[in-house]
């Protein structure tokens, strides 16, 4: 179809019909890359080959043709000064459409859209900090058990002088129509985490979504947020005291339906191991914990909205351990409990932007409130440096509560200032006699006392991918022990940065 | 008890013979659904002419608008990256899954302008298909409106009909739009102009305006005094006309340009509901050729 009689044609009018069916052709492969790109339909792709190939065979014979034109063109120019003002323009006309071709090209053999691509969506987190903390041995909430083993995501953040936190490397795609997946690894020293390794659905409907594997449980509001997305320096006490710093995390399996109302309604129900605190793995079959959770939301104007939940997590723990001094007043030995714990929390987070634009000036209220009662039995286990009385075990209550409440705002683009407020109340703890006797009665853990933390940040945005930060906290969690802190800190993403929850 | 119980199954039915319900990302897209789907369809736009695609963010209330819908109409491209993917995913609703009928995107339907060469984020916000900003040339409507009318007809074939015909009647509109808009901003071809955010190079091709400089030094990033005054000096070797910046877009460098330079400051409504004027697709460009003739004098 385009061997048209271009040599019976003047060059002037050559160029221009080759320019117009150059920018016809080009036009069509780029509509087409389009959808091609949405990586979805096979016959779209094999089109897009076909076109390209196409494309690539027409462009090499108009650039020949261009160049016999051009070599016509010569010629012409030395016949008279009008014939080769005609040629000079036919010879920019003829480059520009080389040019057009050559980008329209480019455009149409540019490999499928990004996060739409075959190869899962790939970033990577780097957070590092330099702190100036009162150098405290071993940093404890008073009137609170201590997570126990497994709580290097404290430790990091617990570290005097310059230190890095954990690198998040993240994996995320879709599966296929059905499922998606998202593997998220914290890497630090010779230690590979597996933060999260879940599975969700995609094609289940009536507002449905099941989710499977190893992930952030739902329960509260900041409970899914990864450190890097927090607004602060370093976790609330109360995400603390709860889960030691980073989260509830659970193995298992998570239901969420969506109401088909026009105000959100969410309600969800996780069922998992329960090996995290407070629970500790039970080597049992079935479930090991069970949350359930609900949550209302909506815009009011639009200039806000808003996002309540409730939220009851209720799990048990088989021996957990925690250093306690003995009552002899020779060294540590251990204290286990066994039995159940339950936490209800309640969240609430209001934003606001001017006519919901965010990008100048914005404000953030968030607040958690949380119970936890724990019923069941304390005992006591020979510590490294000191052995038990007895092997007693007693009956142990305790009923605490605690949050925090926030504000950040951004005032201009990029800075943003925040402020919160943590608290936290030992409540009540009963033990009775028998166990308790092998514990000194002054132990952080028995202690009534009300830890509270106060902490300032500001911080600056170069990008949504980079964040420095610098925070102010006066911290009174230990009771006796008055730590003002200064963390500076960076947050930086690398790759295709998945969207955060509201 | 037996009519009682047919009743409630005709409630139950009744949604599902309903309208179509649409979930738009920005409002140009709908105001193209209302056209086209007349009040065959329910449209529901997620963002107004305020708010700036790019930053919103997954709100509750839009994940249960998106759990509702059975079309998503977006413009693609990565605009609506940062929030679109969570309504996807958390909504539930099968319908609107990427690769699925019920998800429609505008810039599929168009040829895009501005992909870049390399993908480096030390270029800023740069989008991997292209300046997303095609709602700037009203021609693109064309293509995009015949796609959706496609759409609309494969979702509810009942209607098929009623929508192809509101698609030509929407058309023949347009067409004769079309040919006043480009007559009455004839006067605009070759005007130099400086842009606040990279967003207009549709409307330049449109229009032929000459696009001689961006405040933003990369894409997304906002300019710091220095850079600013870099482009003041320029302006002495290149001047331009006016300086363009879409209605949601902080004001503050367009108007420090505007007022050293001594150019006006044009702010274009960008999308339905950016100004008070553009009420609808049609007058959004009614507005936007009035607001650049204005600055011209």
């Amino acid at each position: 179809m385009t061997r048209l009689s271009l040599h019976r044609l003047t060059p002037l009018a050559a160029a221009l019909a080759l320019a117009a069916a150059l920018a016809l052709a080009a036009a069509l492969p780029a509509a087409h890359a389009a959808p091609a790109s949405a990586g979805t339909d096979p016959e779209l792709a094999r089109e897009l080959k076909q076109m390209r190939e196409q494309l690539q065979k027409m462009q090499s014979a108009y650039e020949q043709r261009i160049a016999a034109l051009e070599g016509r063109l010569a010629q012409a120019e030395t016949q008279a000064g009008q014939a080769e003002k005609v040629a000079a323009s036919a010879t920019a006309q003829a480059s520009e459409a080389r040019q057009t071709a050559a980008q329209l090209q480019q455009a149409s053999l540019r490999p499928p859209g990004q996060a739409s691509s075959f190869n899962p969506e790939v970033s990577l987190i780097l957070q590092g900090q330099m702190a100036r903390l009162k150098d405290i041995n071993e940093r404890s909430i008073t009137g609170f058990w201590g997570p126990g083993g497994h709580d290097h995501g404290g430790q990091s953040a617990d570290k005097r002088g310059f230190s890095l936190d954990h690198t998040e490397l993240v994996f995320s795609a879709n599966i296929d129509p059905r499922f998606r997946g998202v593997a998220r690894l914290a890497i630090i020293d010779g230690e590979v985490e597996v933060e999260e390794a879940s599975v969700q659905t995609l094609g289940l409907d009536h507002g449905l979504v099941v989710k499977g594997g190893r992930f952030l449980s739902d329960i509260g509001y900041s409970n899914v947020q990864h450190p890097h997305e927090w607004d602060f320096a370093d976790a609330s006490l109360m995400q603390k005291v709860l889960w030691g710093g980073h989260g509830y995390r659970q193995d298992g399996l998570q239901v969420r339906w969506v109401a088909p109302t026009d105000l959100f309604f969410q309600l969800g129900a996780e069922a998992g191991r329960g090996d995290a605190f407070p629970g500790t793995d039970r080597n049992k079959n079935g479930s090991g914990s069970g949350a359930l959770f609900a949550n209302l939301g909506g815009d009011v104007g639009s200039s806000h909205s808003w996002r309540t939940g409730l939220s009851y997590l209720n799990t048990r723990a088989s021996n957990r351990q925690s250093h306690f001094e003995d009552a002899a007043g020779l060294g540590e030995v251990l204290g286990q409990f066994t039995g159940r714990s339950r936490t209800w929390i309640a969240d609430f987070v209001w934003k606001w932007a001017p006519e919901g634009n965010p990008k100048v000036r914005n404000f953030k209220f968030q607040s958690e409130l949380f119970r936890r009662t724990e019923d069941g039995g304390l005992s006591c286990a020979d510590g490294v440096t000191a052995a038990c009385a007895n092997s007693d075990s007693s009956a142990y209550r305790s009923r605490q509560s605690g949050g925090y409440a926030q504000a950040v705002y951004q005032f201009m683009p990029q800075w943003r200032v925040g402020y919160r407020y943590d608290w936290l109340s030992s409540g009540q703890i009963s033990v009775d006699p028998g166990a308790y006797a092998n514990f000194d009665a002054g132990n952080a853990a028995f202690s009534a006392y009300r830890p509270k933390k106060h902490s300032l940040m500001v911080d600056w945005s170069s990008s949504e991918y980079a964040r420095l930060r610098l925070q102010f906290a006066r911290d009174q969690s230990m009771q006796g022990v008055t730590d003002n802190q200064v963390i500076l800190q960076y947050i930086m993403s690398l790759g295709t940065h998945g969207a955060h929850k509201f | 008890m037996q009519r009682l119980l047919l009743l409630l199954l005709l409630a139950a039915a009744l949604p599902a013979q309903a309208a179509l319900n649409i979930l738009a990302t920005v409002p140009e897209w709908g105001a193209l659904a209302k056209e086209i789907g007349g009040d065959r369809v329910t449209v529901f736009t997620a963002t107004t002419g305020l708010q700036d695609p790019h930053r919103i963010e997954a709100k509750p209330s839009l994940i249960a608008r998106a759990r509702r819908a059975d079309l998503i109409i977006a413009t693609g491209v990565e605009l609506e990256v940062g929030w679109l993917p969570l309504l996807q995913r958390e909504s539930g609703n099968s319908r609107i899954q990427t690769g699925q009928p019920g998800y429609f995107e505008a810039a599929a339907q168009v040829a895009m302008r501005d992909i870049p060469a390399v993908l480096d984020r030390a270029h800023g916000d740069v989008h991997a298909g292209g300046n997303p900003h095609i709602q700037t040339d009203p021609r693109n409507f064309l293509k995009i409106g015949e796609a959706l009318a496609a759409r609309l007809a494969q979702l509810d074939p009942a209607q098929a009909g009623a929508y192809q015909a509101a698609y030509r009647s929407f058309a023949e509109r347009w067409q004769a739009a079309l040919t006043r808009w480009q007559n009455r901003a004839a006067p605009l071809k070759g005007v130099a102009v400086l842009v606040q955010h990279d967003a207009f190079p549709y409307l330049n091709a449109w229009l032929g305006l000459k696009q001689v400089g961006v405040l933003e030094p990369k894409p997304g990033q906002e300019p710091s005094s220095a850079y600013l005054s870099e482009m003041l000096a320029r302006q002495k070797a290149v001047p331009a006309r006016m300086v363009l910046r879409p209605a949601y877009q902080y004001d503050a460098p367009s108007r420090w340009m505007a007022e050293r330079a001594g150019i006006p400051a044009v702010t274009l409504a960008f999308t339905v509901g950016g100004t008070a004027e553009a009420a609808d697709l049609f007058s959004l460009f009614d507005d936007t050729v009035e607001r650049l003739l204005a600055a011209l004098k």
